[in-house]
């Protein structure tokens, strides 16, 4: 047992969850590749909502992943965090928009 | 920014070079021999000789950071106007099509322009790969493009980017602004446009430790962006993959990045890049007249296989027609995803 929870070299071992479950992997994967190929939307713009998303996940993997992809395929610095910006913007403004929740329910009990 | 030779540099040495990259006890990289044993590929042999590549000199006004020449203003190594017409009878004598002036800035070498109206007039194809900024480094350059027309010669110049900032980054400063007016000056005399026969072509090459992206889809980038932004048009982009030698080498070893960058073109041997690697149809012919399977070869000081026709001075094309090329782990470089070339992708 690893006595850590994240290891960087289990991103380069992804494909062996076919071990356990071969059909399914499979089917991720075709669809994974299919999903990123350029189709209404290009290669490269789906690299950066990825990146995006790697951020609003918080996965390690994925964030080590699309920061070489999105850079490899172009993208500068800059662009890159304000598309990180645009998933914690989307982060924060999902926990205050139920700050509207939270009033709703002490108004309702309050005097 | 000084070249590594003059910097006396360890790199500097080809074998220096060669022991980082065949260390296969500090670096555990599967073997590129290995592999193309693997696939019943090796010996791999030369299937002609189509392309004449000439080096006419180390001398170069910029010190980019990845350039596997190590070239700079530093370097004095020019070809003379004696070895270059050591090549004019092997040219007149023979099929080979092309021929591809490199360097350094190969405008650089003072005999450059005696040298491509003597090959023009044995009617052969000549491709010139201009780093665009000798254009304007001086007054006695600004008609190059003009030279270039008269001549119907092809043009293949270096832009990692249509963006300054990575531009610059790899290429030193100043280099973006003035590859555009450069590009500008090309295009006014027809070089890119659609039927003019004047051939433009941009070489894209990842600014940093990584492989290039799908050729197709930066070229049709590139155009939109070049037309929109600067009103530039140009022909063909070839996104050629950085080979770890040299200066390249030295960033790789510099930024710890060698050994996940080597991981990388390993992991992604396409074995059908393979029969179309450059080296397959082209003989590289250095400064001083040794001859080489290609250019990086060349900077390896890794020389073609047949002893007795090493030399401008032995050349014999029957021996170097179907030569075995002699590769090493470098060669990964070549046959990494799409492959690369001085064309950029090779794979079909
Ligand atoms: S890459 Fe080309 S332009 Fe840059 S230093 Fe080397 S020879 Fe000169
Ligand atoms: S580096 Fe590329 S072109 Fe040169 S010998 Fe190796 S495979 Fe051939």
């Amino acid at each position: 047992m690893a006595n850590h929870y994240y290891n960087a070299e289990d991103l380069g071992k992804f494909g062996s969850i076919g071990e356990y479950q071969k059909e399914m992997a499979d089917k991720f994967f075709s669809y994974y590749g299919e999903v990123f190929k350029d189709g209404a939307l290009t290669a490269k713009e789906k690299s950066l909502i990825a990146l995006a998303v790697s951020h609003a996940v918080q996965c390690p993997y994925c964030i080590d992943a699309y920061s070489s992809d999105a850079y490899e395929k172009g993208f500068s610095e800059a662009q890159m965090m304000e598309a990180v910006h645009v998933a914690s913007a989307i982060k924060g403004g999902a926990v205050l928009v139920h700050g509207v929740q939270m009033m709703n329910k002490v108004k309702e009990i309050s005097m | 920014m000084k070249s590594l030779k003059v910097l006396q540099h360890h790199l500097a040495d080809a074998n220096n070079q060669l022991a980082v990259l065949e260390n296969q006890s500090e670096h555990q990289h599967a073997s590129f021999i290995g592999k193309l044993l693997g696939l019943n590929l090796f010996p791999l042999q030369a299937s002609g000789v189509d392309i004449f590549q000439i080096n006419v000199g180390k001398m170069c006004n910029q010190v980019c950071k990845h350039c596997h020449v190590d070239a700079g203003p530093d370097r004095k190594e020019i070809m003379t106007r004696e070895t270059m017409q050591l090549c004019l009878p092997i040219l007149a004598n023979s099929n080979i099509k092309i021929v591809d002036l490199t360097g350094g800035a190969p405008e650089l070498n003072p005999d450059f322009r005696w040298f491509v109206e003597e090959i023009k007039k044995l009617g052969k194809h000549i491709i010139v790969r201009c780093n665009l900024t000798i254009i304007l480094a001086n007054k006695r350059f600004y008609d190059l493009p003009e030279f270039f027309h008269k001549h119907q010669i092809e043009v293949v110049s270096s832009l990692p980017s249509f963006t300054q900032d990575r531009t610059d980054r790899q290429r030193g400063d100043g280099v973006f602004e003035d590859s555009i007016k450069a590009l500008q000056m090309l295009n006014n005399v027809g070089y890119g446009h659609d039927g003019s026969g004047l051939i433009l072509n941009l070489v894209y090459n990842p600014a940093g430790a990584f492989l290039p992206p799908s050729q197709q889809a930066l070229e049709k980038e590139y155009k939109t962006e070049l037309a929109k932004k600067f009103n530039i048009v140009f022909n063909n982009l070839f996104a050629i993959t950085n080979m770890p030698i040299s200066r390249y080498l030295d960033y790789l070893l510099q930024t710890g990045n060698y050994d996940k960058y080597m991981e990388k073109l390993v992991s992604a041997f396409n074995p059908s890049a393979i029969k179309n690697v450059m080296c397959r149809n082209t003989i590289s012919v250095s400064w001083d007249g040794f001859l080489y399977d290609c250019d990086f070869n060349q900077m390896l000081d890794l020389k073609v296989a047949p002893q007795t026709s090493q030399h401008l001075s032995n050349f014999d094309l029957s021996l170097l027609n179907n030569r075995n090329i002699v590769l090493k782990q470098h060669c990964y470089g070549c046959t990494a995803g799409a492959g690369s070339s001085c064309g950029g992708e090779v794979a079909s």
